[in-house]
């Protein structure tokens, strides 16, 4: 399917998702909603270093929580609208992913992952110190009760974040199927191969960093608007580290229908267990979830999926005699 | 635009508070040493990235708590007393990670997602059982403290920090004079070659990773003996030990010491000049610092 194509798909059921929302008349799905759709964001964000190149990054909150204290540090500067800010965010969160790889990707995968946990400290000790968005003791933001055609403006919010997980999902799948990609892929499975084949692996993997930051940049800084109270504690909460790593890997890493799926399903099985039970046991549960599919389904659903398939191949696909799994194939 | 409410902010610069600040920050270094210690084993020896090492040594500050409150226990004995517990969770837990990604050969992705969510369910499990008040224990030696002309020592930090150095020395000749040590060394070099010496690998880096966890337990004693403990300290101690531990040339337990006590120097230095907000930053600076300039550390093989 041409890209151009699937971002038109993708925009109708996203319009068909906010109709339906508006129609349900409760200002709730709207709530609940945002957050799904910043974890679609997240994950997919994650899943382009993570899931493509195999580096796993732990700081996905450091790059989230830059986004939101950008928007906060302009808003107190000269409040501007929020597309502005998401950009903004996104240019922040970018650069700073761009300059963390810059220190940290000549080494291997491990210290890479650490060297992300230790940023997010670093991060977030600076935010502590930073009076001017409000320290530890955090940042009101105001917004406003309304805005003109849409009425409350969740619904504003809401709108935004569903046209970022649009733009998110639509640049996974570009970057999926273009030859980045396919660079992105040699890193994965052999970088030392790669890099003996003339893939420029350096380069590749600032490029990855720099957009997965980015990304993630972009859904945080709507947040001080979401939330209306911004605190270094919880706009680098681990629970957005731990979701943002889940979700792709219960999906499955290989391709961008993965985090969508993961972020989808974990996203409202978490809104439904806060309302339910409690926000402490949710929590508990991504953590099972996470170690349970790892071990016992490291593909994650999609990789189910396929197994699912690939074993009644005659049933559901009818091209047995292409599949190159089956059994009999060189493989 | 910065905070300027640390103590000691604006006060003129005071030899009496350096030379405090350097001795405060030698007694925390040991603690840290013996924090470390664990992740020495299993990431700088085993290369199994256990980022919940930390959350671990919550846990064993939990139990040492738990102990102590209930039983009136030493919190340093009850948790010598847990240790076998918590060697044959280290045991089990290196099976898994074995049987399912080592294996395998998908220890790098997956396997650090698994340790992570180890860290999370670890974490999440205490505040919801413990909630996220502090907690802290009751032993005669918490209170009192011995000066020495300038210096100041409280002997809350003093204990620890003797019973790191033994333990730290315990673990090397461990290491260096016993047969499982030196095959614990060996795998690290090379596996096959100990394959051949007739000893099973798997077996060896399964004690290994016991020892690892079982030093968790100690450490987290000594953490709640020098400070109040609640479910989310552990997070701070994670970018500190793996700092520690890559500063100190992965692996080597000497290493370790000096590395340990190289940044609990900086750090309490820079607590006691600039304030305690600006402390966790300096480890993690001192670890992208040595990721970027020198990554095989101080006295890295």
């Amino acid at each position: 399917m041409r890209s151009d194509l699937f971002l038109i798909i993708c925009l109708i059921v996203a319009g068909v998702v906010f109709a339906a929302a508006v129609l349900l008349g409760n200002d709730y799905y709207f709530f609940a909603g945002y957050v799904v759709l910043q974890y679609v964001v997240l994950s997919t964000a994650w899943n382009i270093l993570g899931g493509y190149c195999g580096y796993v990054n732990f700081g996905s909150a450091a790059f989230f929580a830059l986004g939101a204290y950008a928007a906060v540090a302009v808003h107190r500067f000269n409040p501007l609208p929020i597309p502005v800010l998401v950009l903004i965010g996104g240019v922040v969160s970018g650069i700073v992913g761009f300059g963390m790889g810059y220190l940290t990707l000549r080494l291997r995968g491990a210290f890479f992952a650490i060297a992300t946990l230790a940023l997010a400290v670093v991060l977030q000790t600076l935010v502590v110190n930073w009076e001017y968005v409000g320290g530890s003791r955090g940042a009101y933001i105001v917004r406003p009760e309304a805005i003109a055609p849409l009425g409350s403006y969740i619904r504003y919010l809401f709108l935004i974040m569903l046209l970022l997980a649009v733009g998110a999902i639509t640049a996974a799948r570009l970057i999926e199927r273009s030859r980045l990609g396919y660079g992105f892929a040699t890193i994965r499975d052999d970088e030392l191969a790669a890099e003996a084949s003339g893939v420029p692996t350096l380069r590749l993997k600032l490029i990855a960093t720099t957009i997965s930051g980015a990304l993630m940049g972009m859904a945080g800084a709507p947040l001080p608007y979401y939330i209306g109270f911004l605190q270094p504690s919880s706009a680098f909460g681990l629970d957005y580290a731990v979701n943002s790593i889940a979700m792709p890997l219960i999906g499955g890493t290989t391709s961008w229908v993965g985090p969508l799926i993961g972020a989808v399903l974990l996203g409202s099985l978490q809104q439904i267990a806060t309302v339910t039970i409690s926000s402490a046991v949710n929590l508990l549960i991504v953590g099972f979830l996470l170690v349970g599919f790892v071990i016992i389904a490291p593909n994650g659903i999609i990789g189910l999926v396929h197994r699912y398939i690939r074993h009644q191949p005659d049933k559901l696909v009818g091209r047995r005699h292409v599949n190159i799994d089956a059994p009999g194939s060189t493989r | 635009m910065y905070s300027c409410s640390g103590p000691g902010w604006g006060m003129i610069f005071s030899f009496d508070l350096l030379v405090n600040a350097i001795f405060s920050g030698i007694l925390i270094g040991a603690f840290y040493a013996a924090v470390t210690a664990g992740v020495s084993l299993s990431f700088g020896i085993l290369d199994v990235v256990n980022i919940a090492h930390p959350a671990f040594i919550i846990l064993g500050s939990y139990i040492a708590y738990v102990i102590n409150a209930r039983l009136g226990l030493d919190p340093i004995l009850a948790s010598i007393i847990v240790t076998p517990g918590f060697y044959v969770l280290g045991a089990g837990i290196y099976q898994i990670y074995y049987a399912s990604f080592e294996k395998r050969g998908q220890e790098s992705l997956r396997g650090l997602a698994f340790f992570f969510g180890l860290l999370f369910i670890t974490e999440v499990s205490l505040v919801l059982y413990f909630g996220v008040d502090y907690r802290y224990v009751e032993a005669a030696y918490i209170g009192p403290t011995w000066h020495l002309g300038a210096v100041d020592i409280p002997l809350r930090v003093l204990v620890p920090c003797v019973v790191s150095l033994l333990l730290i020395a315990a673990l090397q000749l461990l290491l260096t004079r016993t047969f499982v040590g030196r095959a614990i060394m060996a795998v690290a070099q090379d596996q096959l070659a100990l394959k051949l010496m007739a000893v099973d690998p798997i077996r060896i880096k399964r004690i290994a990773f016991g020892i690892s966890i079982a030093t968790a337990s100690l450490a987290g004693a000594f953490l709640i003996i020098i400070q109040p403990v609640e479910p989310s300290v552990g997070r701070e101690y994670i970018g500190r030990v793996f700092a520690i531990c890559v500063l100190g040339g992965m692996g080597s337990l000497p290493g370790t010491l000096i590395a340990a006590m190289l940044i609990g120097i900086v750090e309490s230095v820079t607590s006691t000049f600039y304030g305690p907000s600006w402390a966790p930053a300096v480890s993690f600076g001192f670890l992208l610092l040595t990721l970027a300039v020198r990554p095989a550390g101080l006295l890295g093989r």
